[in-house]
C-alpha cells in the first residue's frame, strides 16, 4: 500500500532521499540483576517520509523499549548496546546517527525533527502551566527570534489544527477533557514541524469514538505537514486500518514486517496470524477463535531458538535450536523456519 | 424463562463535595433496566464514563440504588448481602489489583469454600480447590496452587479470580471489563472460558466492555449505554448490523474493523469525525436525550424531553425520538 | 523482601547497634556482677569523680559510682521505657488509625477527632502535670505516659494508609466473597501496613528513650532507678559539665545518640525498600551500564 501523499513523494525506490529514519541492528539491554535482559534485539527497519509505520506487540515484546530507544529517552539501566539510528535530514545533508549524538545536539533535534506523543497526555503536559504557555515555551526554545505575542498566536493556531478551540489556550490541562488533552499534546508534538513523530499508544486512554476523531486529525495533519509516524500499540486491528506498514514484535525482535493489507490478508508468521485472529471481527461471520495459547515470554529467560516456538502450533524439529532471521518472503519480511531459505 | 437477576429502573446519584464546600450531584446511572436469564450472556457496551461500571457495582450491591430496585430470582434484593453474594459474583477488571499480593492461590479459593460451603475437612477442601483450578484450566494444578499472585501472568491471575468467584457457585457472574487488562493474545481464551462456564453451569453472565467486537463474539444480547442512560439493546447481530440509535451507529463506525472493504483511509477515518464533540458531564447532563448535542439528527423534542423506549418486532429496542412511531408501542 | 532489606549497610549497621543495646539491656546486670564485678550503686570512696583508669574504665561519679557499670545498668531502664512506650503507642495507633481508615464515615469522624485532639495537645506540659500528679513516677509510669500521649501522629499515618489499602480491589473482592470485617482488617489490610507499623515502632523506641532522658533531666523520674536519663540528670545537678567530668555524662549521652542513629538508619532502609527511587544504583549495574554505553557508541 504505497499511497501517494500530496506534497510528499513516497516512492520507496527513490531511497535514500525519501528515507527519514534508518534503524540498523538496534540492540537495547537492561543491565539489571546479574544477566542483562535484551529487550530489543537486532531491530532494523526504514521509515519513509510521510509514512505511518505501526509497531504491534504484547507486553514484553520490546515495543516500549523501542520507543524510548528511538527517542533517546531511555534511562539507565536501559542501554542501547549496538546498532544505528540514522536520521536523514530534510535538506539532504549527511545522515546523523541519533545513538551517538551528544545531549546538546540531541536537544537541538528534539521537536524540530523528532517528537513524541505519550499514552497519557497528563504526563506530557505540565499541570501548573497554561496549555498555551507550554506551546510558547517549545516554540521559543527553538526559535529565539519569535516574540511572545506571535508565539501565543501560533499556539492558538496549532490547537485549532487539532480541533481545540483557540480560547482553550489559556486553560490549564486539568480544565480540558481527556480527549482535548490528548489532542493538545499531539499539537504540541507538532509545534516545531518535526519530520518524525513517535506515538506511544496515544489513544489507549480515550474511548473508541474519540480515538477515531483523534486519528482522523492525525491523518489529515500528516497529509498537510508530511511528517512520518511510528505508531506503537497493542491494538493490531486499529493498526491494520491506520498504518501503511506494520511491524510485529515478539520477544524483542521484529518477526514480521509488511504492508497492512498483506499482513491482514496473508500473515506469514504464525504469531502474526494468531495475533490477527485474537481480534474477533465486527461484521464478518463469527467463528470460534482461540487466540494464542501460553503466555508471552519472560525476557529474563528467553526460549532457545525461535522465541515463539513454545506457543507455536506449527513448530517442528529445529525451531527450538536455530533462530530464524528476518527475510523477504513474498514481499513481507518474515522471521520463521516455515519458509526455508531459497523458497 | 424468568430472569435470575434484574435491575428495574435503577438510578444512582453520587453527591460529591468540592474543596470549597459546594455539593453537586453526579447522575452516574439513570433509569437503567436490564435482565439476565440463566445461561444467557448480555453485553453492556459503553465508553468510559457511560455508567457501565456503576451499574455493575449496583448489581453487585456495592452501592444501593438511589431509586429503582435490584431483583434476584424475582424477589427484591435487600438485607444481608452475604446471601446475595452467594448467587452474584463480580469479576474485576484488573487481575493485578483484585488478588491480595500476600495470599497464595490456595488461600483465596479456600476462603471462598469455607465461607459459603463450610468446607472444614482439609482433604475435601483440597479436592475442591484442585477441581476449581482444573475448571479454569490452570493445569497441572500443583504448579499453581501454592503460587503467589506475582508469580503468575496476567491471564493466570484472572483465571484465579474467576475460580474464586466460581468457588461460591453463583448463578450470576458480573464481568467488569474482565479482559481489557490482559495481553491481546490471551483475551480470547478468557472469553472462551467464560462461554464454557455458561454452557456447563447455566451461569448468567453480564459482560461489561467498551469493545463491541468482543461483545459480539461472546454475548447473546447487547445493551448500549451512553452518559448514564441505556440507549439501545437487542439481539447482537441485529444491533450491530442495523443500529437504530445514532450513538450506536457512531460507536460501531468508530470501532476498528480491518475486514471493512474500504480502500481510502480518509473515508475510514471520516473527515467530519473531528467535529463530533465529547460525552457530556454527568454533573449537569443535557436535558432531553443526553446524546442530542452530538447527534446529527437532533430535533427540537430531543433537547427537551427524554425519549421513551421503542420496541421492535425483532427484540431490538431503543430510546430515540427518531423511532418513536416505528415500534410496536 | 527480607533479604533485600538486609542488603544495605545502613540497615545492617542499625540493626546491629539496636541488637547490641537489647542484649546489653537483658544481660547488663549479669555483666556487671560477673564480668566487671562492680555494683553500679556501690560508692567507691577511694575514687570520687575519678577520670577513667584501670579500676574504673570510664571513671566514677561524684559519689564514687562506676560510670561503666551505671551505663550498662542504665541500658535496661532506658530500653525498657523505649520498648514499652513504643509498644503502647504503636498499639493505640493501630487500634485507632486502621479502623478509622477502613470503616470511614462515622467511625472515621469519631476516631479522627480523637486523633486530632491528641495531636494538638501540648504533650510535654501534660506529661509534667500527669507525672507531678502521680508522684513517685517509676519507669513503668513514664513509659505509660509517653506511650499514651505519643500515638496520634502514627494513627494519622496509618489511617491514610488503611484508607488507601482498603479501597483496593482485592479488599472489595474479598468483601464480596463474604469475609467479615474483622478478617478483612487483619488478613487483607493490616499485612500491607507492617512496613509502616515497623517504622512507627522504631520511632517509638527512640521517642521513648529520649522522652525518658528528657523527663529525668527535668527531674521527673524515679531517683532510685538507674537509667541514662537519671545519670545525665545527676551529672547535671552536680555541674559535671562545668567541672569537666566529661566521663560522667558522655557515655549515657552517646548511647542515646547511638540508638537514635541506629533507628534512623533502619528507617532509611525501610524507606528505600518501599520507595525504589531512593535506592542507590548498585555499583555493578552502574559499571555495566557504562561499558555497554561505551560499546554502543563505538559501534
Amino acid at each position: 500500500m504505497t499511497e501517494t501523499l500530496p506534497g510528499t513523494a513516497t516512492d520507496p525506490a527513490a531511497a535514500p532521499r525519501d528515507v527519514v529514519l534508518d534503524v540498523r541492528g538496534l540492540d537495547v539491554e537492561y543491565a539489571t540483576g546479574d544477566d542483562p535482559v535484551r529487550a530489543c534485539v537486532d531491530v532494523s527497519f526504514t521509515l519513509h517520509r510521510g509514512e505511518i509505520l505501526g509497531v504491534a506487540g504484547e507486553s514484553g515484546s520490546g515495543k516500549s523499549t523501542l520507543i524510548t530507544a528511538l527517542t533517546r529517552l531511555q534511562r539507565p539501566p536501559a542501554v542501547t548496546s549496538a546498532g544505528q539510528l540514522l536520521y536523514h535530514p530534510r535538506d539532504g545533508g549527511p545522515p546523523v546517527d541519533l545513538v551517538t549524538l551528544s545531549g546538546r545536539e540531541l536537544r537541538r533535534l528534539r521537536w524540530t525533527t523528532l517528537s513524541i506523543v505519550l499514552q497519557s497526555a497528563m504526563d506530557a503536559l505540565n499541570p501548573v502551566m497554561r496549555v498555551g504557555a507550554q506551546f510558547v515555551d517549545a516554540l521559543r526554545t527553538h526559535d529565539r527570534r519569535l516574540d511572545k505575542g506571535a508565539a501565543w498566536e501560533r499556539a492558538a493556531e496549532l490547537l485549532g489544527m487539532v480541533g481545540v478551540s483557540a480560547d482553550r489556550a489559556r486553560a490549564y490541562p486539568h480544565e480540558l477533557s481527556g480527549g482535548m488533552r490528548q489532542r493538545a499534546s499531539i499539537a504540541l508534538a507538532l509545534a516545531c514541524r518535526p519530520d518524525l513523530v513517535v506515538m506511544d499508544e496515544p489513544t489507549t486512554a480515550v474511548d473508541v469514538v474519540m480515538q477515531r476523531q483523534i486519528l482522523a486529525q492525525v491523518l489529515r495533519l500528516r497529509r498537510e505537514l508530511g511528517f512520518a509516524v511510528v505508531f506503537v500499540t497493542h491494538d493490531l486491528s486499529l493498526l491494520l486500518e491506520l498504518a501503511d506498514r506494520v511491524a510485529i514484535m515478539y520477544a524483542g525482535r521484529i518477526v514480521e514486517l509488511g504492508t497492512s493489507a498483506s499482513l491482514y490478508a496473508e500473515p506469514r508468521h504464525p504469531y502474526t496470524r494468531g495475533l490477527r485472529d485474537s481480534f474477533p471481527p465486527l461484521r464478518a461471520p463469527l467463528r470460534r477463535l482461540t487466540g494464542i495459547t501460553g503466555s508471552p515470554p519472560d525476557l529474563r529467560r528467553p526460549p532457545s531458538g525461535c522465541p515463539f516456538h513454545p506457543r507455536c502450533g506449527q513448530r517442528f524439529d529445529g525451531c527450538d535450536e536455530r533462530l530464524p532471521v528476518l527475510r523477504d518472503i513474498g514481499g513481507n519480511d518474515v522471521a520463521c523456519h516455515l519458509y526455508p531459505e531459497g523458497s | 424463562m424468568a430472569p435470575v437477576l434484574e435491575a428495574r429502573d435503577v438510578s444512582k446519584h453520587f453527591t460529591v463535595r468540592s474543596a470549597v464546600g459546594s455539593t453537586s450531584v453526579v447522575r452516574a446511572v439513570e433509569d437503567a433496566t436490564v435482565a439476565l436469564e440463566p445461561g444467557e450472556i448480555v453485553a453492556l457496551v459503553g465508553e468510559s464514563g457511560s455508567g457501565k461500571t456503576t451499574l455493575a457495582r449496583l448489581l453487585a450491591r456495592f452501592y444501593e440504588p438511589t431509586t429503582g430496585e435490584i431483583r434476584l430470582d424475582g424477589a427484591p434484593a435487600n438485607g444481608a448481602t452475604r446471601a446475595y453474594h452467594r448467587d452474584v459474583q463480580l469479576i474485576f477488571q484488573d487481575p493485578f489489583g483484585s488478588l491480595n499480593p500476600l495470599h497464595r492461590v490456595r488461600y483465596n479459593l479456600e476462603r471462598a469454600l469455607r465461607l459459603h460451603h463450610g468446607v472444614r475437612d482439609k482433604a475435601e477442601r483440597n479436592r475442591r480447590v484442585e477441581e476449581l483450578l482444573e475448571r479454569v484450566s490452570l493445569t497441572p494444578v500443583e504448579q499453581f496452587i501454592d503460587k503467589f499472585p506475582h508469580e503468575l501472568s496476567g491471564g493466570q491471575r484472572q483465571r484465579v479470580v474467576i475460580a474464586r468467584a466460581l468457588a461460591v457457585e453463583p448463578k450470576v457472574l458480573l464481568g467488569d471489563e474482565p479482559i481489557s487488562m490482559l495481553d491481546v493474545s490471551i483475551r480470547l481464551e478468557m472469553l472462551n472460558l467464560l462461554n464454557r462456564l455458561r454452557t456447563e453451569d447455566g451461569l448468567a453472565l453480564l459482560y461489561i466492555t467498551h469493545d463491541i467486537a468482543s461483545a459480539r463474539y461472546l454475548c447473546d444480547r447487547i445493551v448500549v449505554m451512553y452518559a448514564g442512560r441505556m440507549v439501545e439493546g437487542g439481539p447482537k447481530e441485529d444491533v450491530i448490523a442495523n443500529p437504530r440509535h445514532p450513538y450506536t451507529r457512531l460507536l460501531i463506525e468508530s470501532s476498528p474493523d480491518p475486514a471493512r472493504a474500504v480502500d481510502d483511509r480518509a473515508e475510514l477515518f471520516g473527515a467530519e469525525a473531528g467535529e463530533l464533540g465529547e460525552p457530556p458531564s454527568l454533573i449537569d447532563p443535557p436535558a432531553g436525550c443526553r446524546f442530542h448535542p452530538r447527534c446529527p439528527f437532533a430535533m427540537d423534542v430531543c433537547r427537551t424531553e427524554a425519549p421513551p423506549r421503542t420496541e421492535f418486532p425483532n427484540g431490538q429496542w431503543t430510546h430515540c425520538w427518531l423511532h418513536e412511531d416505528e415500534g410496536e408501542g | 523482601m527480607r533479604a533485600d532489606l538486609l542488603r544495605g549497610w545502613k540497615v545492617r549497621f542499625g540493626l546491629a547497634v539496636l541488637a547490641f543495646f537489647v542484649l546489653l539491656a537483658i544481660f547488663g546486670p549479669w555483666i556487671n556482677e560477673y564480668v566487671l564485678g562492680i555494683d553500679p550503686r556501690a560508692n567507691d570512696l577511694e575514687a570520687i569523680s575519678a577520670p577513667p583508669s584501670a579500676d574504673h574504665l570510664l571513671g566514677t561519679t561524684q559519689f564514687g559510682q562506676d560510670v561503666l557499670a551505671q551505663t550498662i545498668a542504665g541500658a535496661r531502664g532506658s530500653m525498657f521505657v523505649g520498648f514499652l512506650a513504643a509498644t503502647i503507642g504503636t498499639l493505640i495507633a493501630v487500634l485507632v488509625g486502621v479502623p478509622a481508615g477502613y470503616f470511614r464515615g462515622g467511625v472515621d469522624n469519631g476516631l479522627n477527632f480523637l486523633t486530632n485532639l491528641f495531636l494538638v495537645m501540648p504533650v510535654l506540659p501534660l506529661i509534667l502535670i500527669v507525672a507531678g500528679y502521680m508522684q513517685g513516677t517509676g519507669l513503668w509510669m513514664i513509659a505509660l505516659i509517653v506511650g499514651l500521649f505519643g500515638w496520634s501522629g502514627g494513627a494519622r499515618t496509618l489511617r491514610a494508609q488503611a484508607l488507601s489499602v482498603s479501597s483496593r480491589d482485592f479488599v472489595l473482592a474479598m468483601r464480596m466473597l463474604g469475609e467479615p470485617h474483622r478478617r478483612l482488617i487483619f488478613f487483607e489490610v493490616l499485612p500491607h501496613l507492617t512496613g509502616w507499623i515497623a517504622a512507627m515502632f522504631l520511632h517509638g523506641i527512640i521517642g521513648g528513650v529520649m522522652a525518658e532522658a528528657g523527663l529525668a533531666f527535668l527531674g521527673i523520674s524515679d531517683s532510685g532507678a538507674i537509667s541514662w536519663g537519671t545519670m545525665i540528670q545527676a551529672a547535671q545537678q552536680q555541674s559535671a559539665v562545668l567541672r569537666g567530668f566529661w566521663w560522667w555524662f558522655v557515655p549515657p549521652g552517646l548511647c542515646i545518640a547511638l540508638i537514635g542513629t541506629a533507628a534512623t538508619l533502619v528507617n532509611f532502609g525501610v524507606d528505600e525498600l518501599s520507595n525504589p527511587k531512593l535506592r542507590q544504583a548498585r555499583r555493578s549495574v552502574v559499571k555495566r551500564t557504562k561499558t555497554l554505553r561505551a560499546a554502543g557508541s563505538e559501534a
